[in-house]
């Protein structure tokens, strides 16, 4: 493995474009006003517009055309004064018209760029076209062995044909998984900040494919192309780069000739497999969809949208860092997010230190959700907790570790931070009387390392102050119990 | 001027299986209309913008309103197969 690294940092350079898939959150379908909702029951939400019965029309929803040019915007693209939608035929039944109505040579968006930020360096990625196509419905296979190549037939659930979709095509200008990884999370989060997309990739709202190849540092010329699909998580992206381009690196340091395929990415086995050779690419034979007008958007309205952009990952992290004091580690992890960002200034706003409410976001509130597979927004767990708990650390009221305590037990319950410490007792015990029996018993019960401090040994102080701290179930000020145990032992004891 | 088309690639495409004497007649008939088409391309001058839309209009939009949709039932009426409230339809073929 070391050996490949060498080599492949050597020998060749790593090429990568990404094209991602983004579903819009518009409350209606693309081309007819039935509900855009996830998880409804199977063929519920279709018309005859969606179904492709025969002598319906489709028109394109404002709002999806309005996302789409703010999609644009945000990364720098030319909006077209002129762009018309495509047929793309094909033989899949998860469209029952037999084509997509897509874009093909005159997209909305052209031409713009996304600057990415690894190991503290900034990248721009080249934006190629960002346009709007209609999603595709659901394929259960059903029969012999439920894969694609023995089913025996094929279950469609239309309620996704028709979702407004915008497909997102990069240059390829990364040259590692780091770069696509980073290209990937700064996307998502520029989308969820836009507002125009639920950027669940766990729910396919977010979805994304892979092209990777591999040349000799220094040639302009591309090696050959894999693309790999089927990649719904970032981790995943991250994963399967690695994974062929190590297996690309094995096969050209043989002499292997490696064919121009699509490759599946197998979550589960953490490999990908041949798809389908680009020999037998599908001909789509793309033609004007004669049903639709073209589209000649406003330079007003454009201004219009401009104006309304909201503030972009890229700027709320510099504004993080310049007017909060954050790191810059902690702005990007804070400001990855929309939603996080949201929480964040929240509790800034409630009064909390900012790095300190930054670093229990980033430390202790993130292993709680991850823990209980949650996001922030559905937590019971408020900006208000989270600056009342930095405010009680921060006076000394509570322990950090009574604030660790706290902060699990309102995150679970929704319950007040100062009712918590209330009930469970987290205030922090500092007067000598209430500390002092407990300081005795821990002396009584610890002969030896007591003898020991007597005798010099200043470390078994940390031991003794930890007896205290366990005896009080967190809530002794340990500054305190270290001060009054040092004054008993000092003395004639 | 004559144009060649290729018969049987196009017939793939639209999965249809013909006789040696249908390729040959819609050999001939698509000949025709892509020839038709290539006269149209000599006469049309660099200033003349390619045409994908006869009418000159632009920008028929709907408002992102909800309407109703169609209840399952009448949905899956127009189903060949029904199973698992879904459309049944025959396996998904590769291109050969
Ligand atoms: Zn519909």
């Amino acid at each position: 493995m070391a050996e490949a690294d060498t080599a492949k940092a050597t020998r060749f350079e790593t090429v990568i474009g990404l094209e991602c898939h983004v579903e819009l959150s518009t409350a209606t379908k693309m081309f007819c006003g039935c509900l855009n909702a996830f998880g409804a029951p199977p063929n519920t939400n279709v018309c005859p517009v969606c179904l492709g019965h025969p002598g319906t029309l489709p028109v394109p929803n404002e709002k999806a055309i309005e996302y789409t040019i703010k999609i644009g915007l945000a990364l720098g693209c030319r909006i077209a004064p002129h762009s018309i939608f495509h047929r793309k035929n094909y033989f899949y039944p998860d469209m029952p018209k037999n084509f997509q109505i897509s874009q093909y040579d005159l997209p909305l968006c052209v031409g713009g760029h996304l600057d990415i930020e690894v190991d503290g360096e900034t990248h721009r990625v080249g934006i190629t076209r960002v346009h709007l196509e209609e999603d595709t419905g659901k394929t259960v296979h059903g029969g012999a062995t439920g894969r694609i190549g023995g089913a025996e037939y094929a279950l469609e659930d239309y309620n996704r044909a028709g979702v407004p979709l915008v497909e997102v095509v990069s240059e390829p200008d990364m040259r590692s998984a780091e770069q696509a990884r980073a290209y990937l999370t700064e996307l998502r989060a520029t989308l969820e900040s836009l507002g125009v997309s639920d950027v669940r990739m766990e729910e396919g709202s977010l979805r994304c494919d892979a092209n990777v190849s591999l040349r000799r540092p220094g040639s302009e010329e591309l090696g050959t192309k894999i693309e790999i699909k089927n990649l719904n998580s970032i981790r995943s992206l991250y994963r399967a780069l690695n994974f062929e381009e190590e297996r690309q690196q094995v096969a050209l340091e043989r002499g292997e000739p490696l064919i121009q395929e699509t490759r599946h990415w197998d979550e589960g086995k953490g490999i990908t497999t041949h798809g389908r050779s680009k020999e037998y690419a599908f001909d789509y034979r793309y033609f004007p969809e004669p049903d639709l007008a073209p589209l000649e958007p406003d330079p007003q309205w454009i201004e219009t949208l401009r104006a309304e952009l909201p503030e972009l990952p890229a700027a709320r992290r510099r504004r993080f860092q310049d007017e909060l004091g954050l790191s810059a580690h902690q702005a990007g992890l804070v400001a990855s997010s929309a939603e996080w960002a949201r929480f964040f200034e929240a509790t800034v706003s409630a009064g909390a230190d900012p790095r300190a409410a930054a670093n229990w976001m980033t430390g202790d509130l993130a292993a709680l959700l991850r823990e209980t597979h949650q996001s922030l927004t559905a937590a019971k767990v408020t900006p208000e907790h989270l600056a009342e708990l930095v405010k009680l650390l921060d006076e000394q009221v509570i322990s950090s570790a009574g604030a660790k305590v706290a902060l699990a037990e309102a995150f679970a319950t929704g319950a007040s931070v100062d009712a918590v410490v209330e009930a469970k007792g987290l205030r922090q015990v500092g007067d000598s009387e209430a500390l002092g029996g407990m300081i005795e018993q821990v002396i009584e019960e610890n002969p030896a390392p007591v003898e020991q401090f007597r005798k010099g040994k200043e470390g078994v102080l940390g031991f003794l102050v930890g007896q205290v701290m366990k005896k009080s179930g967190g809530a002794a000020n340990p500054k305190v119990a270290a001060e009054l145990l040092r004054e008993r032992l000092s003395g004639s004891g | 001027m004559p144009v060649e088309i290729d018969v049987q690639h196009v017939a793939r495409l639209a999965r249809l299986a013909l006789t040696e004497e249908e390729q040959e007649r819609f050999r001939r008939q698509l000949g025709l209309i892509l020839e038709h088409a290539e006269n149209v391309r000599e006469v049309a001058a660099v200033d003349v913008p390619p045409t994908s839309h006869p009418i000159p209009r632009s920008n028929v939009l709907r408002p992102d309103d909800p309407a109703p949709s169609l209840s399952h039932e009448e949905a899956m009426a127009s189903a060949p197969e029904e199973e698992s409230d879904r459309f049944k339809v025959p396996r998904v073929v590769e291109q050969e």
